[in-house]
């Protein structure tokens, strides 16, 4: 067990969760006193010893699924872990399952055996799962799906992810999720017309509120399938390939590691929940530093005037009170496809913290160039204002293609007069000019007249200059030009600005 | 009742080995499941992870980091412990600009003064060992808690309110359960408290604290236990109400809200139905009391159009 732990760790560590080595200590001595047979209480016993931040608890369980997912009564792999794919003994194990499911729940489907089951009849235990919320026969259906649909080979060196797709394409939740409700307004429809309401009684539709909840229970069962077809998919994965090889190919980053670009739908849903507390903490720590720790140079005259009342011993000495000048900050971002979601990211933190700032004006284009600064005054949530820039900004001005060129032009024409020497300037954008002109004689100007000019590049370096990119051309006018992938590395840039 | 070692040697035990470990107790649960009946013999409703935190605090003897959204019952868990194991509960409420003297202790200076003026003929050695003697010390929260006789639990509230720097007071007490006072010598627990510090995570806590400490986070809880902690909370609710009340809250949650609704704001609204004498809910009652649930103007507008179902397909 020791060894296990030692070697659970060690992945936790590569995923990226800070663990030392006292925390190690106290997991080794907490699952003392818990019941090893318990797999729940393991888990929440090393996690609470080992992972000591919220936003760490997603990796922390993808590494224990896999670390520890053979090891647990009821979590056998039903079939044959040499050739999951295939095989009698599996198709056996599954019928039984599905079909005692079947009995526990609406007594139907029990005839569903695994060999000749039909995609119909599995989707209809799939229905009939969802509709008794029947937690043995989703399982059932879950392990009956992945066989069936994901095909599976044995010693393949992809994530799960595939199989996943895979398995979820052929049974078609969706369609699933509105056939449930559909059903579900018919019976009352039904029950109305079997025995109409007494005359002035409430009448049995479903109002839209029921219907809303009917739809948000199925969700829920639906999103609960989906989690077990994940096991499902994990399970026969480690067995195939064992832990080690899957924790690497599995492994979650962090939600400050993830690359923005390349995010998921569900990784921006993680993103933009992390985002406001990182916001929040970068305001507090900003703010405390501009109060605390910054102590002035000696202030000699006014030293040497106090010391008069010592008789010209300098008891007392005297500092310059410190003001630091806030700076102007001028947010000029590409908000086309590819780099929407990290202009977003970014216009939101710097709005958050512009406090901190004497002054943040924002400019979003494609090819066409608007100011947005008016959204996000007299807002509370910047995420409000993000909302607006997508729907109401005027960014397009002919094909809704980047086009730097024309967009600094007239940037340059219409508000380069406002850039002063105490305006910071800061370019986003991955400078994909789809081989328009690049007229970066405006950011020259722009580095002439304001005090900096940065340019953050939300694209990995390798690939700077490849292709249509021309942020080198850029890059010799900018003081600086910054990978910016990750909420981190943006953290980072933000902070150190103010 | 306090092992008392003074700095000179001159009095007091010899000072203890201090292990890696600090030495538990006598347990106070026998396992995982009593410790939830014990939760729940006092209206709180634990779940798994819960349960499972507050039994490895007790038996590994280390203190608790409980975070988590506002109002999931996060200060609720210390106190139910409290209760649950009979113990006093002191409370050690943060804020900015919280100092050594608010919580761990100080000298009597009235008194001291006062002892110096009595007895003015006395040789000063004499004098500086009785005025730096305990009677004139003030505990706060945490001396008091490391000094208490009784069992107790300790509850710093909102730890991430405090500086960084202040942060470094709590270190000693977490780890060793002892504080050190300069003049008068180590103060050592006569009893291990349970300490639990919650903290509403508006800033990162340094790591040294989080090393010290079990995590728990506490989140949101899913359909079954909301529905229960709204059955034992709210007095005389039917269990279809509490089922709709339940449902619809996590409904809301699922939207895309600036505060989603918490258990404590639940559990007024369930209060607010009953006292309505409300049976079932309809999207009018509901649109009427979400100013319950929710405390954004915009959050309430977006509800109620969602609860109407202006968006649903027919």
């Amino acid at each position: 067990m020791l060894e296990l732990l030692t070697g659970f760790v060690t992945e936790l560590r590569a995923a990226g969760i800070p663990v030392s080595l006292t925390e190690h200590l106290d997991a080794a001595e907490a699952l003392r006193h818990v019941p090893m047979e318990d797999r729940e209480a393991v888990k929440y016993t090393l996690g609470a010893s080992l992972v000591k931040s919220s936003s760490h608890w997603r990796a922390y369980e993808t590494a224990f699924e896999i670390y520890f997912s053979l090891r647990g009564p009821g979590y056998r792999i039903a079939g044959d872990p040499d050739d999951p794919s295939s095989g009698a003994g599996s198709d056996e194990g599954e019928g039984e399952a599905a079909g005692s499911g079947g009995r526990r729940g609406q007594g139907k489907g029990g005839t569903g055996g695994g060999e000749g089951m039909t995609p119909e009849e599995l989707a209809d235990l799939l229905y009939q799962a969802l509709l008794g919320a029947n937690d043995a026969m989703m399982a059932a259906v879950a392990r009956q799906a992945v066989t069936r649909y994901a095909g599976m080979e044995a010693g393949r060196p992809v994530g799960g992810t595939y199989y996943l797709y895979r398995t979820l394409r052929n049974l078609d939740l969706d369609r699933v999720l509105d056939r449930l409700v559909d059903q579900a307004r018919d019976a009352t429809a039904s029950l109305n017309r079997e025995a109409p309401p007494a005359p002035g009684g409430p009448e049995t539709t479903l109002t839209p509120l029921e219907e809303r909840l009917l739809r948000d229970e199925y969700q829920s069962r639906v999103d609960q399938l989906r989690k077990e077809i994940e096991d499902e998919i994990r399970r026969r994965l480690v067995a195939d390939r064992g832990s080690q090889a899957l924790a690497k190919s599995l492994r979650k980053p962090l939600p400050e590691d993830i690359d923005v670009m390349h995010a998921t739908r569900e990784e921006l849903v993680a993103l933009r929940k992390s985002l406001q507390p990182l916001s929040r903490k970068l305001a507090v720590r900003l703010a405390r530093k501009r109060r605390h720790g910054r102590k002035g140079p000696l202030d000699f005259r006014s030293t040497v005037r106090h010391s008069l009342s010592t008789g010209g011993v300098p008891v007392d000495p005297k500092f310059r009170y410190p003001r630091p000048s806030k700076p102007e900050i001028v947010v000029i971002a590409d908000i086309s496809g590819s780099v929407a979601s990290f202009a977003r990211f970014t216009l939101h933190l710097v709005h958050a913290i512009s406090s901190q700032f004497s002054k943040v004006r924002s400019f979003v284009f494609i090819d066409g160039i608007d100011e947005v600064s008016s959204f996000f005054e007299g807002v509370d949530d910047p995420a409000d204002a993000v909302h607006r820039i997508n729907t109401e900004a005027d960014v397009i001005w002919v094909d809704g293609h980047s086009d730097y060129g024309h967009a600094l032009t007239v940037f340059w024409e219409r508000w380069g007069e406002e850039i002063t020497p105490r305006s910071s300037v800061l370019l986003l954008g991955d400078a994909r000019n789809n081989y328009h002109a690049s007229q970066s004689w405006v950011v020259k100007e722009l580095q002439a007249r304001a005090r900096h000019v940065y340019w953050l590049n939300p694209e990995p370096r390798a690939y700077w200059n490849s292709g249509d990119s021309i942020v080198g051309e850029y890059a010799n006018h900018c003081d600086e030009v910054v990978e910016c992938r990750t909420l981190r590395q943006l953290e980072q840039f933000v902070g150190g600005l103010a | 009742m306090t092992g008392v070692v003074d700095p000179a040697g001159r009095v007091g035990p010899p000072p203890e080995v201090v292990t890696g470990f600090p030495v538990a107790g006598p347990p106070r649960f026998d396992s995982i499941a009593a410790v939830r009946e014990g939760l729940a013999g006092v209206d709180y409703l634990a779940d798994d992870g819960i349960a499972g935190v507050v039994f490895l605090a007790d038996r590994l003897a280390k203190p608790v980091l409980v975070e988590g959204p506002a109002g999931t019952g996060k200060t609720e868990l210390a106190k139910s412990v409290a209760r649950m194991t009979g113990s006093r509960l002191i409370r050690l409420q943060c804020y900015e600009g919280l100092d050594e003297s608010k919580a761990l202790y100080e000298w009597n200076y009235k008194k001291q003064l006062l002892r110096i003026q009595a007895d003015s003929g006395q040789a000063w050695d004499e004098l500086e060992g009785d005025i730096f003697s305990e009677d004139f010390l003030l505990a706060r929260p945490l001396l008091e808690a490391i000094r208490s006789a009784e069992p107790v639990v300790l509850l710093v509230d909102e730890v991430d309110r405090v500086e960084l720097e202040t942060e470094a007071l709590l270190l000693e007490i977490l780890s060793e359960y002892q504080v050190s006072i300069p003049e008068l010598g180590t103060v050592r627990a006569t009893q291990i408290p349970l300490v639990f510090l919650t903290s509403n995570n508006t800033r990162e806590l340094s790591e040294a604290l989080k090393r010290r400490c079990l995590y728990l986070h506490i989140d949101y809880p899913l359909l079954d236990r909301e529905r229960a902690i709204i059955e034992t909370r709210v007095p005389g609710i039917s269990r279809s109400l509490a089922d709709q009340v339940a449902r619809i809250v996590r409904s809301i949650r699922t939207l895309d809200l600036k505060k989603d609704p918490s258990v404590s704001e639940t559990l007024d609204w369930a209060r607010t139905l009953v006292v309505l004498g409300v049976e079932s809910i309809d999207a009018e009652r509901a649109k009427d009391t979400l100013h319950i649930l929710l405390k954004y103007r915009s959050d309430i507008d977006r509800a109620a159009k969602e609860l109407a179902g202006v968006e649903s397909p027919d």
